[in-house]
Parts: C-alpha cells; sequence; structure tokens
C-alpha cells in the first residue's frame, strides 16, 4: 500500500511536467468541444484523435486521450442542461432537471452543480482506482488463460443481462462483433479466414473504424433523421453563483455518496454510465424529500446523475487497466491505443510499466481539477459552438471523421469501411440492437478466443477447465447469474411481493 | 400507395418489416461466417482447433439470435409504427450519397479538394449561405485540418494532383 502511495507521487512528477500539463489542457479543451458537439462523443472523439498522439511518449499520448474523455463527460452537460440536447447518452438524465433549471433562468446554478457533481464523482472513482487497481492487477497476475478467458465471460454476460435492450439482440450484436474480430489473419495458426480472397480484408477489421462509422457517421445520420433545433437558454457563470451554488451542495452530501457508489459499481461492471445515471436519479427521485418536485428544475436531480455518470466513465478504466478488459466503448479505444503504442494492458502492466500507469493514474486526479477550471470559466465558448448552425457544422464533422479514420492505418479502405459501418450503426440503432458490446467484441475477440483456444489445448477439448478450480468457477458463475439476471430478478420478485414502498 | 397512410409526409416503412430485414441480414451474414469457417476447417488439427473453430461457433450463436430476434417480429402482438417517414429517409440518403461520392473521390484527387466541396455543398444546400461565406469556411477548415495535421503532428493525409502542382 504504501508502496502504491509512493508509486502515486511519482505519477504526480510525471503527470506535473510543463509538456503533460499542456497536453492536459488541450486534451481537455478538444473533449469539451466533442462533447459538445453532434454526432462526436467521447469514443469516437477519442479515436479520431489516437493518430495525433502516435508521436508522443506513450505516457504524455494516454494523458491527452484520457482527458480528452474527461473534456467529453464534462461537455455533455453543457448541451443538456443548456440546449435540452444530450451531447452524450449518459447525459439523457440530466436533461430531466437541468433544462427546466436552465429555462427558469437558473442555468449557472445547474452548470456548476454538474461539473461540480462530475468531479466529486471523478474523484471518489480516481480514488477508488488508486486503492483497488494495484490489488486487483497482483490478484489477475495469477490468471492463467481459462481465468482471463472467464473475465471476458463475465464481461459479456453482465452486457446481456444489464442491456436494457433485447437479449437476443445484445447476443447478435456482440456475436457479430467476434465475427468481425475473427476476419484475417488467425494468429494462432497463422492461416487466413473468412477474407474470402478479398485482399483489403487480410488485416482484419480496426474496431477504430468501427467506432468512428458506427458512432461518428451514424449519430450524424440519427440527428439528420429527426431534424435539428437549437433553442438554447443563456450560459452565464460567474463567480458568485459558483460560491453560492457550492454553499448549497453539501446538503445533498447523501444523494453524492450513493451516486457515486453507483457509479462505481457500473462502471467497474461493463454496465457503463449511461444505465448508471438512469439508476442514480431514479433512486435519488424515490428517496429525496422534494423527490415529487423531479423533472421541474430540482438541483438534486442534477446532481445524482452526473455524479453517477463520471464515477461510472472513470471507473470503466480500472477493469481496461488491471484486467485489460476495458468497461466502456471509450475505454475501449483507450486500450486500443496501448496496444498501438505497444503497451500489453492488464495486471502486468503494473509490473512493467510503472511509470506510464501511474502517471495516467495522477493525470486522471489533475485532468479533472484541469477540467472542472476550463469548463466553469469557459462554458460561453463552448455553448457559442453549438450555435453553429447544422449546414456547416455537419460536413465538418464528416470530414473530421474520414480523416480520422484514415490516419488509423493511412488507408481510403478504411473511410469505405466507416461509410458503411456508419449506415448500418444508424440501422442497427433505429432497430434497438446496441452497438457498445459489438465494439468491444471486436476489441477483444482475439484476446477471448485466443484464451479460449488456450485453455482447450491445456485441457484436450474438455470445456470442465472452466469449472475447475475455485477461482475460475467462481467468476463463471458469477458470469451465468449476471447473464440470466433479468429471469433471476423476475423469479425472486414472484416469490416475494415487493414491499408497497421503500 | 398505402391505404393507411396519414398524407404524403407521413408515409414510410413499417418498423416491423424494417425489425425483420435486419434479422434476416444478420441470419445471412451468419451463414457467410459459418461457410467461410468450414472452409478454413472447425476441428481439431495438430495444434489444437484449427483456426475456423471459434468463428463457426461465433456463427452459429449469431444465426440462432438472428431466427430468435425473426420470430419475435413476427410474433409480436404490439401495433406496428413507422420506421421513419420516408421524407426523413430521404434526408439520410441526402447525407450518405455525398459521403459516398466524397469518398470515392479521396484515391484519385485527395482528401482536401472534397472536403472543400462537400462544405460547400451543405453550406449551399442546406444552409443556403452567400458565396463569400461558403468560400471562407470551404476553404478555411481544410486548410485549418491541413495546418494541424500535416505541420503540427506530421500526419499526413491523402493528396491529389492539386497538391502535388501546388508543391506539396
Amino acid at each position: 500500500m504504501f508502496e502504491d502511495i509512493g508509486n502515486l507521487f511519482q505519477g504526480f512528477s510525471v503527470a506535473l511536467q510543463p509538456f503533460n500539463i499542456g497536453v492536459m489542457f488541450l486534451g481537455i479543451i478538444l473533449g469539451v468541444i466533442i462533447g459538445v458537439l453532434p454526432g462526436l462523443g467521447g469514443a469516437n472523439g477519442v479515436a479520431i484523435l489516437l493518430p495525433l498522439t502516435f508521436s508522443m511518449s506513450p505516457t504524455s499520448a494516454i494523458i491527452m486521450l484520457s482527458c480528452i474523455y474527461w473534456g467529453a463527460l464534462f461537455g455533455g452537460a453543457i448541451t443538456s442542461i443548456l440546449f435540452n440536447i444530450p451531447g452524450e447518452p449518459w447525459s439523457v438524465a440530466t436533461t430531466f432537471d437541468g433544462h427546466p433549471m436552465a429555462q427558469k433562468g437558473k442555468a449557472g446554478e445547474a452548470l456548476t452543480a454538474a461539473f461540480t457533481s462530475s468531479f466529486v464523482g471523478a474523484l471518489f472513482a480516481v480514488i477508488m482506482i488508486t486503492l483497488v487497481a494495484p490489488l486487483v492487477a497482483k490478484f489477475a497476475l495469477k490468471f492463467g488463460p481459462a481465468e482471463q478467458f472467464s473475465v471476458y465471460f463475465l464481461a459479456f454476460c453482465s452486457f446481456v443481462g444489464m442491456s436494457k435492450e433485447p437479449p437476443f439482440k445484445t447476443v447478435a450484436s456482440m456475436f457479430i462483433g467476434f465475427a468481425l474480430a475473427a476476419v484475417g489473419l488467425d494468429t494462432m495458426t497463422g492461416q487466413l479466414r473468412l477474407t474470402f480472397g478479398f485482399e483489403p480484408l487480410l488485416g482484419g477489421f480496426d474496431f477504430l473504424i468501427a467506432v468512428i462509422g458506427l458512432f461518428g457517421i451514424g449519430e450524424i445520420l440519427l440527428t439528420i433523421e429527426e431534424g435539428l433545433a437549437f433553442k438554447g437558454g443563456k450560459a452565464r457563470i460567474n463567480l458568485k453563483v459558483v460560491i453560492q451554488t457550492w454553499k448549497e451542495l453539501p446538503k445533498y452530501w447523501v444523494t453524492s455518496l450513493r451516486s457515486c457508489l453507483i457509479g462505481v459499481w457500473m462502471g467497474i461492471s461493463p454496465a457503463g454510465a449511461t444505465p448508471a445515471s438512469f439508476m442514480s436519479y431514479g433512486i435519488a427521485k424515490r428517496t429525496s424529500k422534494t423527490g415529487h418536485k423531479f423533472g421541474t428544475g430540482e438541483i438534486e436531480g442534477v446532481v445524482a446523475p452526473e455524479t453517477a455518470a463520471h464515477a461510472a466513465g472513470t471507473a470503466a478504466l480500472l477493469p481496461m487497466l488491471a484486467l485489460g478488459v476495458p468497461g466502456s466503448p471509450t475505454a475501449a479505444v483507450l486500450l486500443g491505443g496501448l496496444l498501438i503504442w505497444g503497451l500489453q494492458p492488464g495486471p502486468l502492466l503494473f509490473v512493467e510499466q510503472k511509470e506510464f500507469v501511474w502517471g495516467l493514474i495522477a493525470s486522471m486526479y489533475l485532468g479533472n481539477v484541469v477540467g472542472l477550471i476550463v469548463v466553469l470559466t469557459c462554458v460561453p465558448l463552448f455553448a457559442a459552438i453549438l450555435r453553429i448552425p447544422f449546414s456547416i457544422i455537419a460536413p465538418v464533422i464528416l470530414v473530421i471523421c474520414a480523416i480520422g479514420a484514415y490516419t488509423v492505418h493511412n488507408s481510403v479502405f478504411d473511410v469505405v469501411m466507416m461509410l458503411v459501418f456508419g449506415v448500418l450503426g444508424y440501422i442497427l440503432k433505429k432497430t434497438n440492437y446496441p452497438l457498445a458490446p459489438l465494439v468491444l467484441a471486436i476489441v477483444l475477440g482475439d484476446k477471448a478466443e485466443e484464451n479460449f483456444r488456450q485453455s482447450l489445448l491445456a485441457s484436450q477439448g474438455g470445456l470442465s477447465i472452466f469449472w475447475s478450480n475455485g477461482l475460475v468457477s467462481t467468476i463463471m458463475a458469477l458470469g451465468l447469474i449476471a447473464l440470466f439476471w433479468p429471469l433471476i430478478g423476475a423469479a425472486w420478485s414472484r416469490l416475494r411481493p415487493a414491499p408497497a414502498s421503500a | 400507395m398505402s391505404e393507411h397512410a396519414e398524407g404524403a409526409a407521413g408515409s414510410g416503412p413499417s418498423h416491423r418489416a424494417v425489425e425483420a430485414g435486419v434479422a434476416i441480414a444478420i441470419g445471412i451474414f451468419a451463414a457467410i461466417v459459418i461457410y467461410g469457417s468450414i472452409k478454413v476447417g472447425t476441428g481439431w488439427g495438430a495444434e489444437g482447433p484449427k483456426a475456423g473453430f471459434f468463428p463457426f461457433y461465433v456463427g452459429i450463436a449469431i444465426l440462432i439470435s438472428s431466427v430468435v430476434n425473426l420470430g419475435l417480429v413476427l410474433l409480436s402482438k404490439e401495433p406496428d409504427h413507422l420506421f421513419a417517414e420516408w421524407s426523413q429517409l430521404r434526408m439520410v440518403m441526402s447525407v450518405v450519397i455525398p459521403t459516398a461520392i466524397y469518398v470515392g473521390f479521396i484515391p484519385f484527387i485527395g482528401i482536401y479538394i472534397p472536403s472543400m466541396i462537400l462544405i460547400g455543398f451543405f453550406m449551399r444546400w442546406l444552409g443556403k449561405y452567400g458565396v463569400p461565406m461558403i468560400a471562407a469556411v470551404a476553404i478555411g477548415v481544410p486548410v485549418a485540418f491541413f495546418i494541424v495535421f500535416e505541420r503540427w503532428f506530421l500526419v499526413p493525409l491523402p493528396k491529389g494532383p492539386v497538391e502535388y502542382w501546388l508543391g506539396f
């Protein structure tokens, strides 16, 4: 434990280098812009900007990319509160009370509350990462292929069980991802498969292209279809409003703490920030004394979802760092970045790349402080971006996506694939197929397959290896429970009628 | 002409039809995956599972879930609704088609000139801007990208004859 604190301070000395501080500011600003723009979000924003970091050291690169992520998390709140347009899915719950507050002329209070809660949620999650991640990593060092596969199994089962989309659509979407990941060279036998003699497919499908297409282009198409009308409230934050709101916020510490816990939990399991924000809002509404006024502009209704969303978004990095299993699409993109920089995500990272890991963790503390300062001071500027008419911003975003897709491998075929994935993303989104499992499966497909086949090799083809010891059986059992959670929940409530009101 | 069309603007493909179409398309995709896996061998080779082993079962899983999804769509008793109105789909296609043309031109004349045309086209067509404004944005944005990518971050983007003629 003390060794970890020493490591953390060393991390701070890395993160505090002037270049890294500069990169942090740049990342946050880019991130907020990405969060504010329609069609660009955490995952595809980081994917597009990933090539820009190829010339940096891995530590500076991950600092910039993770700061883009923090920025995007902050940015989502701006559009929700001022324009009633959730820039990100996890800020949908913020619109419920945030926008009514803005309409009542209390936009400044709402924004301050949102930013501060985000900061609190993120800070809570970072402290948790600092304390828990090294332990998890140490534990995970003992994992063999079977245990590693069982962790993937748990992650994907939780997706199916916790997703609000129909389970078989989640399964379909996930396995499409696995199939796309399998295309190209098989790493274990060196054989080509599923390419059907089509040359551009030799290298397989890159998930960065899929992310840019599915989330970027797909989102633009959805926005176009719905027809856009930006009607925004005025954004003005001055010091007086900030301090006044800060004085009011400690009242809601119970809500805050609960939302932090919900967020961290949902972030580590791959449920992610979006359900965390809804769940936290729902529980706050039920338990708050002023719950009946939720939806009309209660500050507590802003605190709850924002805290949870940020805690979840940050906590999603824990399994990515310690186990090599990302908890969200954006964490998956960051993991892809690690692979590109030649780092192997997973428990060994904590042993072999101490400077990198602790530099990143330290930058999470600093990045959120920088983020809070940037958003509190620059809100009007960012709000102005949203006033740029759609007829200008849409083609510019298309161009940005095309550049992003091209620069991943300097390949025009990737740009074509991006457009294909874009149309696919639009149709799948419209028919309720979740996209996140698809992306995670493309990222983890090869690893999951490798571990699966290595386990089978060890057992000469018997599936019993996944139940061969206490550890692997426990994780597999947890996976099955997560998979059938909705059924278990339904059975439980039938056996025991729910209490009248909690 | 469909009988229950609510005026020209209110008609479009039914949601159920699109859902069924997607499920069938996913089923066909699964069949391709299974076929491809069988081609490279799905059994147990000298070095353990063959290359097609894992994708074969992945394909089976996709096929099963697409059959279930198709069944759920066909058996659903919920009232059908519109997937999207034709006018909305026309809007979507009006983004997809120019973007496809844009992508098609990149290998031949680079990314900068098509970007200028794409931005200019949208501004003129959706935004009805005047020429000076269009020229400023449509030229300014790609030039800004050029500076950021090629000069600051040293990431080369596709260039065509015009860029070479200008000496880049």
